[in-house]
């Protein structure tokens, strides 16, 4: 609730983490489970293998209504919302005037009202990003009486087919409005994982009810903000504020796919977005520096912020995310180098406690999505 | 154990005459969550009371054991290389660190007995 940041807040499903004897660690400012006890390692592959369900109730889910919500949102966001119909979202991110990336974000449209989905420590300055922009015939709100879930796996189109056969056909970023035992949700076919599944979004007093729902199903175990980590690591999707943020473009992280040629240069809505000479040109003409997968050679995890360096000694990026993958069974990582380093097989050393260690640029992701498209 | 002693950092070392077996605890494995690589040192390396002796990390986080006494490396827990799980299963038994020939015996009167360790846990939890 407090802006400032000075109070940490609770999911409406706090008590049942803790029930489930979650570590709880703070997140955002918010109190969130790490981990249950299986452990992180044990969720992860659960999700790969089966079904987690996910409180991601933190996440700021924000509503744009008014007559001119499409010229507010395409002004701020390089996309075209004309191509985004009633029944699908699309991932999306704002821009700075810098060509950086304030936070990514999936935008969907139900009825005249556009719901955006962004970072849980970015919602605020999201807000007022928008908010210091409308127009008088638009309003913007910050949902705050609204959760998000998500369940995700192989097995999870199977349960919802049981609670609710209606979402059986769902495909990779379709929404949908459905009541799934008597609980409303606004239903999205995605997730953070590179599995196919789903994201509920519902009011916060039905959250725990749909919650327990899901956790009833044979195939569905609880999963913490760990495995939510190590799962996006190995799917090679960018978590804001480490592979992504002010000082990346869209371009330099690998996410030109998601501006549609309308907003590119020659386009029916050229540019116009915070940012779009700059990233314009460098859709033209490449960034300078390029998200790559990094594998590292050896055992030893190569984190966040490590220096890559070339064979000829010099710093040529950083390491933006790196772990341990519990699928792929060894450490992976990805991050920044000079464009001239990225192509594949490039081999390159992380300095790891003032070490030189062995890594290789590779494909991401390090897992294949196993999402089910149209 | 009963001579089994502990530092304020969570390592744990048990002697047997001059010869200290070194680990970590099962609140700092627990605290890290499931070990995923251990870097042990070499042996025959010379450390001091409180330096980096070993390198552990879990999926999230990184860590270091600090060694508890002074003295020389004179073996390590090899298969800590291929399964550090072990050292969440079994921190004070399988999953050892190394063992140590300590320099000063009277260094290990310094550390925390065992009543005096599950205090300091009991504190933190």
């Amino acid at each position: 609730m407090d802006k400032a940041g000075l109070v940490s807040n609770k999911t409406p499903l706090y008590a049942l983490h803790c029930e489930l004897d979650a570590k709880i660690v703070e997140f955002a400012n918010h109190q969130m489970p790490l981990n249950y006890p299986s452990g992180i390692i044990a969720e992860h592959r659960h999700v790969r293998e089966s079904a987690g369900l996910f409180d991601v109730s933190h996440m700021g889910q924000i509503k744009v209504t008014g007559d001119s919500a499409t010229e507010l949102l395409e002004s701020l966001l390089p996309t075209d919302l004309s191509e985004l119909n009633i029944g699908r979202q699309r991932y999306t991110f704002l821009t700075l005037d810098t060509g950086g990336i304030l936070d990514d974000l999936m935008i969907s449209k139900f009825g005249d009202d556009y719901l955006l989905v962004v970072n849980a420590s970015n919602k605020h300055q999201d807000f007022d990003h928008i908010a210091c922009r409308l127009p008088a015939d638009c309003t913007a709100e910050l949902l705050d009486n609204r959760s998000l879930l998500a369940l995700q796996g192989p097995l999870a189109r199977e349960v919802m087919s049981r609670l609710c056969p209606n979402l059986a056909t769902m495909r990779f970023m379709d929404t949908m409005n459905v009541e799934v035992e008597g609980i409303n949700c606004q239903v999205f076919c995605s997730g953070y994982t590179g599995e196919d599944g789903f994201e509920f979004a519902t009011n916060s007093d039905d959250a725990l009810n749909l919650a327990q729902l899901l956790l009833d199903q044979t195939e569905v175990l609880p999963a913490g903000l760990g495995a939510r980590d190590s799962l996006r690591l190995e799917a090679g999707l960018c978590l804001h504020g480490n592979d992504i943020h002010p000082d990346i473009t869209p371009v330099a992280a690998g996410l030109s796919w998601a501006i549609p040629a309308s907003r590119r240069k020659g386009g029916s809505k050229s540019g116009g977005f915070p940012g779009s000479e700059h990233i314009l040109l460098e859709l033209e003409n490449g960034s300078t520096l390029t998200r790559v997968g990094i594998q590292p050679e050896g055992r030893a995890p190569v984190r966040a912020h490590s220096e890559i360096v070339a064979p000829t000694g010099e710093s040529i990026g950083e390491v933006s995310s790196g772990s341990y993958g519990p699928t792929v069974g060894r450490p992976i990582a990805m991050g920044y180098v000079k464009s001239t380093y990225s192509h594949l097989g490039t081999e390159l050393q992380a300095i790891v406690r003032d070490k030189p260690l062995s890594v290789k640029i590779c494909h991401l992701p390090f897992v294949e999505h196993n999402y089910k498209r149209l | 154990m009963s001579d089994i002693r502990y530092t304020n950092d969570h390592e744990w070392a048990r002697p047997e005459g001059l010869l200290v077996t070194v680990g970590i605890t099962d609140y700092a494995q627990d605290q890290l969550g499931e070990l995923v690589y251990i870097e042990l040192p070499a042996v025959g390396t010379a450390v001091n009371q409180g330096d980096e002796a070993a390198v552990i990390e879990s999926v999230k986080a990184a860590g270091d054991v600090k060694s508890p006494v002074t003295g020389t490396i004179v073996e390590v827990n090899d298969s800590l290389n291929d399964s550090p799980e072990s050292v969440n299963d079994d921190p004070t038994g399988v999953g050892w660190f190394y063992k140590i020939e300590i320099a000063d015996t009277s260094e290990f009167d310094n550390l925390l007995s065992e009543s005096a360790y599950n205090g300091l846990i009991s504190e933190l939890s």
